[in-house]
């Protein structure tokens, strides 16, 4: 049924501008360069032929900005499993995880760290030369028992150091790269992929991709809120265009904030600096996790660290003119702790806030961080459509914009950046087993129709607002009323003001009606998308009246397994409205309980 | 933190601007950007710019906070990601303008596959044949930290693009490419250094360089890149005695 959403609009041909259209026939497309991406390509590179399609330089993506670590039972520090990790990722995510989905994560991180060192990344080392562990927020032994160390890192930039080592990987085994290609539009044809659309950015040429098998790599959706750790890049537009065609994007409703944003700019600094010792401190300098969560304080999941922040602010405890942030401590640190273990975010801190982190508080709100929902994938990373598990052959998602779900309603700390290797891995792998056995596609003949449309009428829009205008007010409405704390009110309120939002986007201009670089009008496709998202986000979130993770409504302040122990389906109409459906959450491992810490 | 009058900036941004498709020579273009403050970066400056006056100025731009290498450029005469420069140390006039050695394409916008092509050539991946096993290879925190400094490259082009040597040259392979280059020769793991120090030995390779230090001044990561250079240097002589 959904299926019937998902056809190909083929325009009249020649009532356009001429636009360069190159054709191109792959096996299998990568869409996105991130860790997601380029893990998966170092898995289908030799087996067939394949192209990643990147609108950032690969080791631009935002992979690379992850600092604090990956989570794997290693044990190389001191006692650990994989199942105390599945337990922590279950209960981290406030039991909306797929029980099985998130055994396999954490059965596989341990190989899959191993395979990275093998890659050649350099982790930080313990004295006897095995890959060294930190602590990190919501990761503890036997089942919450006290905070154990599981993080595998490279300093506070290890993000950056996976980026690299899968990029140098793929050059290594001669991947296929198009670099700044950004896809604006899936073919879908009888249920089944067929291609993909670009836009280069080089010379405004369209790409139209052949293609057996395609999998979206294209990160999370931060930019729908002013304060974020996200990258201008990360405007969902993975999860976007498919939306447009007809598949449904799965609890979009989740969003979790970091505790730890530099004021105002929202520049992350790691967990990972709680878990080398920091603390948060309030306007009187109490350590006020303490009273949050007395087992592990600090290192309780982001969640409710976030809102104990908030509530703080709230309650007057905030600092500054408007007491509006609070203070991250590190200055009980050894000072050369801080020079080995934390090098960036303290140069974070005296780039951008002018502080010295070894004598200075730091001042700090919670940041836009994550999407935990995105894009409904397998086990397999193969896209599903329904509650019934119904595939659409051929197409795959992995890493932010995928939701298999492992993170359910919240994201442990270094659980993404093994979401993407082992996903990115199994996704790979599974495409290059399909496209083994499928037949090459039919195109239809003006696949690349709609985008060129899309593109003509930005360009030929005049009168209306800058992009810009309508995507501030966008962030600024979603900070405001659908961020960590959310009501009845407040989401009535949001929706409204996208609905106003969309019909002013619909007028909006831009200057640049060239071909080279128009970032003019990539950035005004991209709020296309941030909008869709926005929306489906604030419809799934209205209609959950529950707390649970990362969602928290004052009006709803409980968690209700009864009625929302389901997640949420969000399917475009063919009005432009947003339907939900709900479809079961895979438990069986173990039984949903109060979540303390 | 409450901003008192005297903190607000108006800006002088002069850009040096290019479009192939108009344009037979660059020309400066003048912007007047208010109500900026000294913590803002030039990045937001260029923002404001394009936001709001000029959408056809085009540069690339990413994660904003100095880690993804997108905005080299030429702020004030010094290479700089125009994310990690403030205002504070620019202050009101603010030039900026493509770094060199790189065909521009359209304004700061430069064609990168000439730098990526030399990043390439030095082999940039871990050579290591052996199969360890189900487990890691081993390595000390010492071995760990003998190339610590070069893993931190961004591949931004900041250092290359400020060579003097590499501005009449574009042969030459680089600073950023040594800098990678460095960052295996110095991994205990790594068993490709041989062919690496060929590749560096060679005319467009490590000799070029004459100490400079523009590269090392202009890395916004930090790295000492021509220490690095000296040291590649140091291990082609070692190897030929
Ligand atoms: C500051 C920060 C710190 C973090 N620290 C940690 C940590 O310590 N541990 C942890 O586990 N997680 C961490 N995370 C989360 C984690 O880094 C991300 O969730 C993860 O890296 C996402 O990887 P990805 O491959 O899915 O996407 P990304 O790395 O974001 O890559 C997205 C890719 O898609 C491409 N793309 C996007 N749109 C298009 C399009 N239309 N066409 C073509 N290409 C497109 C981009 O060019 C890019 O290559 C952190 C996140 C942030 C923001
Ligand atoms: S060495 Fe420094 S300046 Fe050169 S490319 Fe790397 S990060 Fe940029
Ligand atoms: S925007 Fe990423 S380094 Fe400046």
């Amino acid at each position: 049924m959904a299926l019937a959403l998902i056809s190909t609009q083929v325009g009249a041909p020649g009532t356009l501008d001429p636009v360069h259209v190159h054709h191109h026939r792959y096996d299998a497309v990568i869409v996105g360069a991130g860790g997601a991406g380029l893990r998966a390509a170092i898995e289908v590179a030799g087996t067939c032929r394949a192209a990643v399609l990147s609108k950032l330089h690969p080791t631009r993506s935002h992979t690379g900005a992850a600092q604090g670590g990956m989570c794997a039972a290693l044990a190389n520090v001191e006692e650990d499993s994989s199942e105390w990790h599945t337990f922590d990722t279950i209960k981290g995510g406030d039991y909306l995880v797929d029980q099985t989905a998130a055994r396999v994560m954490c059965a596989e991180a341990v190989d899959a760290v191993i395979e990275l060192e093998h890659f050649g990344l350099p982790f930080n080392r313990t004295t006897d030369g095995r890959i060294d562990q930190r602590r990190f927020g919501g990761h503890t032994r036997n089942h919450g028992q006290a905070p154990v160390r599981r993080a595998c890192y490279s300093a506070d930039r290890t993000g950056h150091m996976i980026l690299q080592t899968l990029y140098q990987q793929c050059v290594k085994r001669g991947v296929t790269f198009f670099d700044e290609l950004m896809a604006l539009d899936v073919v879908l044809d009888d249920g089944r992929v067929a291609g993909v659309v670009a836009y280069e950015l080089a010379t405004g040429d369209l790409h139209v991709f052949a293609t057996k098998a395609l999998l979206f790599a294209t990160g999370g959706f931060g930019k729908v809120f002013k304060v974020t750790s996200n990258a201008h890049a990360l405007t969902g537009d993975g999860p976007g265009l498919l939306f447009r065609r007809g598949i449904p994007l799965q609890d979009m409703e989740f969003f979790q904030f970091h505790p730890t944003g530099i004021y105002k700019l929202g520049i992350l600094l790691s967990e990972a600096a709680r878990g080398e010792g920091g603390v948060l401190r309030n306007a009187q300098g109490e350590r006020f996790m303490e009273r949050y969560a007395p087992t592990v304080k600090d290192l309780a999941p982001r969640d409710l660290v976030s809102r104990a922040m908030l509530t703080e602010i709230r309650e007057g405890r905030g600092l500054g003119p408007d007491a509006d942030f609070l203070h991250l401590d590190l200055t009980h640190l050894p000072p050369d702790q801080i020079d080995a273990k934390l090098p960036d975010i303290a140069d974070f801190v005296r780039t951008y806030q002018g502080l010295e982190p070894k004598i200075d508080l730091i001042p700090i709100q919670p940041t836009a961080h994550y999407a935990m929902g995105g894009i409904p994938t397998n086990l397999d990373a193969e896209v599903v459509i329904d509650a019934a598990g119904t595939t659409v052959p051929g197409l795959y998602a992995a890493g932010e914009c995928a939701c298999v779900s492992v993170h359910g309603a919240n994201r442990l700390g270094t659980n993404s950046l093994l979401d993407i290797v082992v996903f990115g891995r199994r996704g790979g792998r599974a495409m290059a087993a399909f496209v083994a056995d499928a037949s090459q596609p039919d195109l239809p003949a003006d696949a690349g129709g709609d985008v060129r449309r899309r593109i003509e009428a930005l360009k030929a829009s005049s009168g209306g607002e800058r992009v810009a205008v309508v995507r501030h007010q966008l962030q600024e409405h979603m900070m405001l009323e659908a961020s960590v704390f959310r009501t009845e009110e407040s989401l009535t309120k949001v929706a409204g003001h996208l609905g106003e939002l969309r019909a002013r986007y619909g007028d909006a201009v831009i200057d640049d009606k060239g071909a080279v670089f128009n970032y003019d009008l990539t950035e005004a496709l991209e709020l296309g998308y941030l909008l869709d998202l926005a929306e489906t986000l604030v419809v799934s979130a209205r209609a959950r009246t529950e707390s649970r993770g990362a969602h928290f409504r004052d009006d709803h302040p409980s968690r209700d397994d009864a009625n929302w122990m389901r997640h949420t389906l969000a399917h475009r109409e063919a009005d432009g409205s947003v339907r939900l459906s709900y479809k079961p959450v895979d438990g069986g491992l173990y039984e949903p309980m109060e979540r303390k810490y | 933190m409450e901003q008192v009058a005297a903190d607000i900036l108006t800006v002088t941004l002069r850009v040096k601007r290019f479009n192939p498709a108009v344009d037979r020579k660059p020309h400066w273009q003048v912007f007047t950007v208010e109500g900026m403050e000294p913590t803002d970066r030039v990045l937001d400056v260029l923002h404001q710019a394009k936001w709001h006056q000029d959408g056809s100025l085009s540069f690339r731009r990413s994660c904003a906070h100095g880690v993804c290498g997108s905005d080299a450029m030429v702020i004030n005469g010094a290479n700089g990601l125009a994310c990690q420069v403030l205002l504070s140390a620019t202050g009101p006039d603010v030039t900026v303008e493509a770094i060199r050695g790189l065909p521009v394409v359209k304004d700061l916008v430069v064609d990168m596959q000439p730098f990526f092509a030399q990043y390439r050539s030095v082999l940039p991946w871990l050579v290591a044949e052996g199969d360890p096993g189900y487990t890691e290879r081993r390595q000390s925190p010492e071995q760990r930290a003998r190339f610590d400094d070069t893993t931190k490259c961004i591949l931004c082009a900041a250092c290359t693009t400020s060579c003097p040597v590499f501005w009449p040259n574009g042969s030459y392979v680089g600073p950023a490419a040594i800098v990678q280059a460095h960052r295996f020769i110095f991994d205990s793991r790594d068993e490709g250094t041989a062919d690496r120090l060929e590749v560096l030995s060679d005319r467009s390779g490590v000799w070029r360089c004459r100490t400079a230090f523009n590269c090392t001044n202009a890395c916004p990561r930090g790295i000492r890149v021509t220490e690095a250079i000296q040291e590649v240097k140091r291990t082609i002589l070692s190897d030929r005695v």
